[in-house]
Formats: C-alpha cells, structure tokens, sequence
C-alpha cells in the first residue's frame, strides 16, 4: 500500500487540477433547476420527477468520467512516456494500475458523495423534510458507486490493450449492454442449442447493471431488500477484481517501446 | 560486487499487421560495469542504446538473457530499490510542480515522509532549479525539464544510476554543469552508466566506454588508455609553408593551416624532418605526439564489419 496510495493520491490530484470536478457545476445547476421549476410543471410527483432525475444525473455524469478518464488513464501515462519514470522506481505494475484505479474511483465517489448533498439539499427544497424513505435513496446511490466502480475497472481493462477511441466504444458499449442484461438472462432462458450457450456466456460476461439501477422503485419510498444489497455488493466487488486481474495481467506483458 | 551485470541480453519485437516478423533491435550482449565506475554507452542514434536502458528499467522485456544490478536480477523489484533512472525525452505530469513530483518519486522510493520535502529540495538545488516551487511542470523548458529528470533520478539516494543522453537538451552552461553534477556523483561513490552520442561528454567523464551499433556491441575501452594511446606518429607545425615539399617526401601529409602548415609523419622520420625544416631556417611552432581520441575510437568501431565480433579493447 505504500506505493498504491502515492499513485492513487496523484491520480485523484490530476483530475482535481484538470478540472474533472469542474462538473458538479453543471450537475449543481441541472439539479436546482429541477427542483425550481419541477414542481411548477408535475403536480403531486414532483418528488419522483426529482428523485428520477437527480440519480440518473448522478450515474450518468460518473458514468461519462469513470469512461473518459478511465481509458485514457493508463493510455496516457503510455503515450506520454510519465509511466518509464514511475515504473524506473520500485513500483510493481499491478500497483501502478491498482493505485491508478483506486484514485479514480476515490474522485468519483468524491464526486458522487458532492453530488448526493447537493441532490439532498435540492430535495428538502421541494418536500420541506427528509423521511425514512429518503434513506433507500442512499441505497441508490451506493448502487451507483458501485456500478461506477466497474465501470472504471472495466475502462481502465480496455485502455490497457487499445486505442481511447477504440476503447470508449467497448466502454460505452458494455455499458449499454450491461444497462439491458436482464434481457440477455431472459434471452438465453428462451434460446435453445448453441445459442442458448452463446447467449447464457455473454449474459454473465458483461456486467448485470440491471440489478444495481433501483432508481425507479426509491422514487416510489418502496424499500430495497438487505438480501439484494449483499448481493450487489459481492457481485460488483467479485467482477471488479476479475476485471482488475485481466487488465494487470495485460499490463504485465506489456511493452513499453 | 559488479555494480552491472549483463548476459546474452537481446531484444526482438514482432512488426507487421497481418504477417508479423522479427526484428532484432539488440542482439546478445554481454557486458559488465564495476561498482563506482562511469560507463559510457556510446552510439549512433538508433544504435539500441535506449532500448538496451528499457531492458535494465523493465519496461520492456528481454527476449534472452539476463542481466543484475548490484547483485539482484533486474525482473526482481528490489532491484529498482537502489537505482535512478533519467529519460532521454523526458515527460512528466506537467500539473505538479517540480517540488511536488520530487516528493511523489521519493515516496514511491520508500523515502521517510519527514525526509521528503528536503530530499526533493536538495535534489533541485543540485540540478540547478532553486526558486521554482509554485511553477507547475508544463511551463518549464526543455532544459529544465532535463534538469528535473536528472533530480528525479537522484532524490531517493540511490547507488547506481542511468542516465539517457543527460546534456540533450541543455545549452553549453546546462550541460557543464551537468557534467559537475555527474563528477560530484562519481565522488560520493555512485555507479552511473550513461548513453550519450556527444563524444566530448563521454571523453570527459567515462571511465570505461562501450560502442554500439545496429543493436551490436562493437567494442568496449577504457577511455584512459584510449586517450593516452599513440599511433606512432608526430605532427608538426610551422610557419609559412617552406620545405613542405621536403617533408612530403619523407612521407609526411601535409596541409595548410592559415598561415602555417600541419605535417603528420611517422615517429622514426622526426628527426629527418627537423633538420629539412631547419635546412629552410622554418619557425616551427610545435610538435607534438598524434593521440588517440574518443572519435577515433568510435569511428574505427562503427566501421566494424557486423560479423565482427565485440571484443575487449586493451591497448597498454
């Protein structure tokens, strides 16, 4: 940890002064002009409007950065030729990638946990108090960090063997994908033969974002259950370090003409 | 204890889209360089002396041999432990300051936190970048980007030290001092081998010298010796250009200098060619012995035929 933590610091640095978090400003006033003019326009589901809105904002902004940054994050201290003196000292590459993928995913969860407040402030705007079904709505947004934290690790997968262009399309691709993976389930219950084999392959390859997206039942106050958040948590958790294992495993054979 | 140690190193990248092909950038080297000692790495560009330090660094990886570095193979990190490491172009991250990257490297090194901002400060100052702690990388000059990949190297205090053509870059002051720098290195004990292709740098420091070309080791001198080393030849210079014929007789070449005239003969026919030159009352202005000099060295090992196979240089 004594050199994942430097290189996780640094990175996080590097987005601070390149000024990632230049998009809270954004995200700040998308999020009080829902809460301003929301209510004019959705009598009595403003709060839902609200809520739907400001998580999705929440995931989408993290999204965009975690696949931005994420593949040009390993691309770039390549191209650049920063990575020949960093790894001249006694820095393992798996801890250069590792602490390069913790300091991202510390800056969107910082980033996150900005947006969260301001999604709050925003909320007891519109509803004057915060109850007990507010709370699941951290429950959502833990689920976001979460996808937000495979979606890094699968960025950073892509940038270790690819072009950013070429890797942002695999990202946003996956993303996509992995947005719809309850249908690929369904799909490959209902094919048959090869297919079915295809279809069950691909379902459990691309990362199930179905399960972690409850923003539609929190705008409702209906709970989320324990079981699923033990779920989702071992699941992002196991498939990130899968991920994160290919991606070192890449970087390792690497050469760094 | 060697300080380098490198066996049957070579290197072959596969090039092509479809139909990959080798290409041998660095065919098996064998070399070894003493504790203490700076070694020069001399070669024209493309030569693979680049690729020969990346071997070292580990950011590529060798396709035989191996090599260790103050006793430890270099695919083992602790072999990193002791080692600094200059780019030839270097880059860095250009939102830090110079203070700041110096500090990120010497963590990354293990030194103590309380140690940090001194070492990095020291480093500058040695380099000569003091006064510069709030400028961020990205406005500094090549120079002092050269500078700052020299301190980098140099902030963690390790023993042995690469080096990948240090003076480019740098204006005439830069690179003398750079050059004191190197000398100060030498004196606190430190092993550096260096890549250079500025043949003065490398007369001037290099305790041993090592030639490269087409990705071959052509030869390997000690510069001492290669420097002290006659032809058995004298020049002469005169005034005026009288009795140049005389001593084109004896076999000497001559040619016009301004208003005087060089002459280059054999030792044996000094003597012969004082008194021809005495006989036309010429006013000679100097003869001196006909040394050795690193260029030569260098140009008569890239004019190796490549079958030719590296040998020690030991001429005394």
């Amino acid at each position: 940890m004594t050199r994942i933590l430097p290189i996780a610091f640094n990175t996080y640095r590097e987005a601070v002064r390149d000024r990632v978090l230049y998009n809270l400003i954004v995200f700040a006033l998308l999020i009080v002009g829902s809460a301003l003019f929301v209510g004019q326009i959705s009598i009595e589901i403003e709060r839902i409007v609200l809520i739907n809105m400001g998580l999705t904002s929440i995931s989408i902004f993290g999204v965009v950065i975690a696949i931005f940054i994420g593949i040009s994050l390993v691309w770039k201290e390549i191209e650049r030729r920063t990575i020949y003196t960093v790894l001249a000292h006694p820095v393992r590459r798996w801890e250069f990638l590792f602490g390069k993928f913790i300091g991202l995913f510390g800056t969107l969860t910082f980033n996150a946990a900005l947006m969260c407040i301001g999604f709050f402030a925003a909320l007891l705007y519109l509803s004057h108090r915060l109850g007990r079904p507010d709370a699941y709505i951290l429950v959502a947004i833990y689920f976001i960090v979460l996808q937000l934290m495979m979606m890094t690790a699968l960025a950073m997968l892509f940038s270790t063997y690819s072009s950013p262009l070429l890797s942002s399309i695999f990202a946003f691709a996956t993303f996509a994908i992995g947005t719809f993976s309850e249908d690929l389930h369904n799909f490959a219950a209902a094919a048959h033969g090869p297919a079915k084999a295809i279809m069950t392959v691909m379902a459990y390859l691309v990362p199930n974002f179905s399960s972690l997206n409850v923003i539609s039942q929190v705008a409702h106050a209906i709970p989320v259950q324990p079981g699923l958040i033990l779920h989702n948590t071992v699941y992002a958790i196991s498939y990130t370090a899968v991920v994160l294992f290919c991606a070192a495993a890449i970087f390792e054979n690497r050469n760094f003409k | 204890m060697l300080a380098l140690e490198i066996k049957d190193l070579s290197k072959t990248f596969s090039v092509g889209f479809w139909k990959k092909r080798p290409r041998c950038i660095l065919k098996p080297l064998s070399l070894a360089v003493e504790e203490g000692e700076v070694f020069g790495y001399l070669g024209p560009n493309g030569a693979g002396k680049t690729t020969t330090l990346k071997l070292l660094i580990g950011l590529i990886y060798p396709t035989t041999g191996t090599a260790r570095i103050l006793g430890v193979p270099i695919d083992d990190p602790r072999a990193k432990t002791n080692i600094g490491f200059s780019p030839e172009q270097p880059y860095f991250y250009d939102y830090l300051t110079a203070q700041e990257l110096l500090e990120y490297y010497a963590q990354l090194s293990g030194v103590p936190s309380g140690e940090r901002a001194k070492r990095a400060a020291t480093s500058l100052t040695r380099v000569g970048l003091k006064d510069i702690d709030r400028l961020q990388l990205r406005k500094f000059s090549k120079g002092m980007l050269q500078r700052v990949a020299l301190a980098q190297a140099i902030v963690h205090d390790p023993k042995f030290l690469f080096l990948d053509e240090p003076m480019s870059g740098l204006d005439p002051i830069g690179r003398r001092e750079v050059r004191d720098l190197i000398q100060e290195l030498k004196d606190e004990g430190k092993t550096i081998f260096f890549s250079t292709h500025i043949l003065s740098d490398a007369e001037a420091l290099c305790d041993r010298v090592a030639v490269l070309n087409h990705g071959e080791l052509k030869g390997i001198g000690v510069v001492r010796e290669l420097l002290s080393e006659t032809e058995g030849s004298v020049e002469i210079v005169w005034h005026g250009d009288v009795g140049r014929a005389d001593l084109e007789a004896l076999g000497a070449k001559t040619r016009g200098a301004g208003s005087m005239t060089r002459a280059v003969l054999p030792q044996a026919r000094l003597n012969s060619a004082l008194d021809a030159l005495r006989k036309v009352n010429a006013r000679i202005e100097s003869v001196n012995p006909v040394r050795h000099s690193l260029e030569d060295f260098f140009i008569e090992k890239l004019n190796l035929q490549s079958q030719d196979r590296p040998e020690e240089v030991t001429r005394s």
